[in-house]
């Protein structure tokens, strides 16, 4: 617990803004670990609100081609019971956004239950909004149809099939849906797939702060500490006025600076100015970071451009299946050659397959030489010296997973034991386990990079209640 | 002549969403910054070149505030393809390092 003294010092001693919403974001990403006396401090300091991102598509789009979250279910449960005792405790609302990474009805329903179980754990009874944003290709289709939905860049128009192919296709839902569920009465609300931002921005939006302002702050504490000095160590409290906000970290050792938040407009943004987000567009090109005291950061100058309300849209399909082989090798004359080497396995190895499993059958073989260019794939510039050693990875794709591993195993000897040139002895790579094949599994895809124009931010959006109180 | 590593303190590149990578090119003062802001020598070709990007698609934005260049562009190929080597493409900053700017 902080001393009494110090947090006195610091809830008194600095320039507020006037009727500035607190919201406390304890964590980046749900699950990764928050602590309860950085929540206690947000509290403290007179949080509205706690909120935070569960969610994510940079980790690849297998969790949402299968619907299932990247992070444990010991790990999301912990920071629920932290999250939902403090937030009891204190009054306010917990809001949580793209459950389960990446927001299917599935993953919320996940959290949902995760949720039910720490309310009877802790013994309270809180009413909870779930908010659902997956889609069905069929209405889709429609609103295609329709001329509703609109590529972004690289991707052309959408295609039935494109839509047909997804095993999942989910909504990027803005903060209406969220702000609906807190004046409904809700406690906790858990969201399906949600802009980062939308979330944290929700109360602010709800209670009258600058819109500017509030989705700036938001895009800022989107990923938690990672707009600190210190990003290991925890999250940050945001203070959103009409027109200027304050970062503020959670821990008081840590620091916002005005290089540390701005420069968090540069991150996985491929645009650091403008941002598009459901029912308008940020822009912080105007923005003027300063320092209110030596750990928080004050901005001001941030803009908001109302739009036609659109929705992003995600969807993610099931592709072929790969099998890997790992050899190592430090034989001086293959380092020496590593190039040779290469085509010459690509070209043995494809022989193989085609030979075992006819012509016609379908696959691809990659073959990957770490320590060399596995990373890139590119050619080495002539004069490189040879490495010390060299990883190979052998990748094969295939359309089951059977067929995939049965051609790694038909290439298995050759992979072992081909010779730099012919009429070598036959050599022996090192395999690192047996068997030396390993089913890797299906590869999955994204399809979408598309919007879709809707009335408003609820027209694709389902609301479902869970009263803890009624079932007590 | 000078390459992007002798006036960068920091080169980085990340996706930015499935379909883009973005690269930042932190420079090592106000004075490189300033005279490296507008070169040629990181058009779209060089990422079409080093990349397989359609250079039409590339965007450059310049933060003053930060000294810094953010160059963006579509991946060749979404994250998490067959071939993929790079699924964050945390790595893909590495070949720019060696570029000549002037």
């Amino acid at each position: 617990m902080l001393g009494l003294q110090r947090m006195i010092e610091i809830m008194t001693d600095r320039d507020r803004l006037p009727g500035e919403i607190k919201i406390v974001v304890p964590t980046g990403m749900l699950g990764g670990g928050v602590h309860r006396n950085h929540v206690h401090y947000g509290i403290a300091c007179g949080a509205h609100a706690i909120a935070v991102d569960s969610g994510s598509t940079d980790s690849g789009p297998s969790y949402l081609a299968r619907g299932v979250s990247k992070t444990n279910r010991e790990s999301i449960k912990h920071d629920l019971e932290v999250l939902m005792s403090e937030a009891n405790r204190a009054g306010i609302p917990l809001l949580v956004g793209t459950c389960g990474t990446s927001g299917t009805d599935a993953g919320v329903d996940w959290t949902r239950d995760i949720a039910i179980e720490v309310a009877g754990e802790l013994g309270i009874t809180p009413k909870i909004a779930c908010l659902y944003s997956e889609q069905t290709p069929a209405e889709l289709i429609r609103k295609n149809r329709q001329g509703k939905i609109a590529p972004l860049p690289p991707l052309g128009p959408l295609t039935d099939s494109a839509l047909e192919s997804c095993e999942h296709i989910v909504a990027l839902m803005g903060p209406e849906p969220y702000m609906a569920a807190i004046a409904a009465g809700a406690d906790i609300v858990l969201g399906g797939r949600t802009t980062d931002t939308a979330v944290l921005a929700a109360i602010p939006l709800m209670k009258g702060a600058g819109a500017g302002a509030a989705w700036h702050a938001a895009k800022i504490a989107e990923c938690g500490g990672q707009c600190t000095v210190n990003p290991r160590r925890g999250g940050v409290l945001m203070r959103v006025g009409e027109d200027a906000f304050d970062v503020e970290p959670l821990d008081l050792g840590n620091q916002c600076s005005p290089e540390s938040v701005s420069a968090h407009l540069l991150y996985e943004n491929s645009d650091p100015f403008r941002l598009t987000e459901p029912g308008g567009v940020l822009d912080v090109s105007g923005a003027d970071y300063r320092w209110v005291d030596n750990r928080i950061t004050r901005v001001t100058g941030s803009k908001w451009e109302p739009m036609p309300y659109t929705m992003k849209l995600e969807g993610a399909r099931g592709g072929d299946f790969q099998t890997i082989m790992l050899i190592g090798i430090e034989d001086p004359e293959v380092l020496a050659n590593l190039d040779e080497f290469h085509d010459r396995m690509q070209r043995v190895l494809t022989d193989r397959i085609t030979k075992t499993f006819g012509p016609a059958v379908h696959f691809d073989l990659s073959l990957r030489l770490y320590g060399w260019n596995g990373t890139s794939g590119r050619p080495v510039p002539a004069g490189t010296p040879p490495p010390r050693d060299v990883g190979v990875m052998f990748v094969v794709t295939a359309p089951t997973q059977d067929l995939a591993n049965r051609m790694a195993k038909a290439c298995n000897p050759y992979f072992f034991h081909t010779p730099l040139r012919e009429g070598i002895e036959m050599p022996s790579y090192a395999f690192p386990f047996t068997p030396a094949e390993i089913p890797r599994g299906q590869v999955y895809e994204f399809v979408l990079n598309h919007v879709v124009h809707t009335h408003d931010g609820f027209e694709l959006v389902r609301t479902e209640w869970t009263d803890l109180a009624e079932k007590a | 002549m000078p390459k992007i590593r002798d006036v960068c303190r920091h080169v980085r590149s990340k996706n930015a969403g499935p379909f883009w990578v973005t690269v930042d090119f932190f420079f090592d003062s106000e004075e490189s910054f300033k005279r490296y802001r507008d070169t040629a020598a990181l058009g779209p070709e060089l990422f079409a070149h080093l990349f397989g990007t359609d250079a039409k698609l590339v965007k450059r934005v310049p933060v003053d505030r930060l000294h810094m260049i953010k160059i963006s562009y579509p991946r060749a190929h979404p994250q998490g393809w067959m071939r993929e080597r790079d699924m964050h493409a945390g790595q893909q900053f590495a070949r720019l390092l060696e570029v000549d700017i002037d």
